[in-house]
């Protein structure tokens, strides 16, 4: 079957607890390393999952899969406010947390079953930002960049 | 912080070879390969090919999933991306940018 996978893995100095916490529940948190956007939802397997912009309005929706914490989470992602990628629909989205040595080993595979996908082109720019900001928020307290594109706003600013 | 020069050394030492970066590159234009398909890409024994991925997988630029009884090989960019927020990031862009679309140009006149 085509398909379109691409596969992030951080390791990342902190516990599995810490790390479940900061990918699901903790809210406020995950603003802080994923750009002032959030996600909502009970994190158990059948409950819905969104993923909000700042302002609350819904970016991308599905439904939690399989909830094992501190260990796996795999749930089903759809974009919801680009219709070029609404329309390309499910994708698959699995984390993996695993101790190693004085680390955590966090792999993220997110599947599209499609040969290309510009759904996967869309969030692989996105998740090496989104992870690297959350182990350096982990680690040292900061997060490594406040924005995404933090040259293009910058350059907005001064003119 | 011994921990992470360590990384800092394992990355700039996976990066530090023509045949890695190549492997990096067949990866970047098609990922989830197996390893005989890697190692059509590169005039060496397939045991060679062995070592220069576990270097990148050392490092953490190459990530692996079975899938079934498939090994497939994923380009990991979080590393990269750590290197250029590191390096790259607190520089003006456009900057950059007009400089590599200066070389470019230069270059495609020489030719």
């Amino acid at each position: 079957m085509p398909r379109s996978t691409f596969v992030y893995v951080a390791y990342i100095r902190t516990t599995p607890e810490k790390l479940w916490s900061a990918l699901t529940d903790d809210t406020e948190f995950m603003k802080e390393y994923w750009f002032g956007t959030y996600c909502e939802s009970e994190w158990t397997a059948g409950s819905s999952w969104k993923h909000l912009s700042p302002d609350g309005q819904i970016l991308d929706a599905g439904e939690i899969v399989e909830a094992d914490p501190p260990r796996r989470l795999v749930f089903r992602w759809q974009n919801q406010n680009k219709p070029e990628l609404n329309a390309e629909g499910m994708s698959v989205c699995t984390m993996e947390l695993e101790r190693s040595g004085p680390a955590v080993k966090l792999s993220i595979t997110h599947t599209i079953e499609r040969d290309t996908s510009k759904f996967i082109a869309a969030v692989s720019g996105g998740w090496p930002k989104v992870i690297s900001n959350l182990k350096s928020l982990l680690e040292t307290g900061s997060a490594a960049l406040e924005e995404p594109y933090p040259v293009a706003s910058a350059q907005a600013r001064r003119t | 912080m011994t921990e992470r020069r360590r990384d800092t050394d394992l990355l700039f030492k996976a990066l530090a070879d023509p045949s890695r970066r190549k492997l990096l590159d067949v990866l970047h234009a098609h990922d989830g390969r197996t390893l005989n398909e890697l190692c059509e890409h590169l005039d060496m024994t397939r045991q060679g090919v062995t070592q220069h991925i576990d270097l990148l997988e050392g490092a953490n630029l190459v990530a692996t999933v079975r899938r079934g009884r498939e090994k497939l090989h994923f380009l990991n960019p979080v590393p990269l991306q750590e290197i250029y927020e590191r390096w790259i990031a607190k520089f003006e862009k456009p900057r950059l940018k007009a400089l590599a679309n200066l070389q470019r140009r230069l270059e495609k006149t020489n030719a």
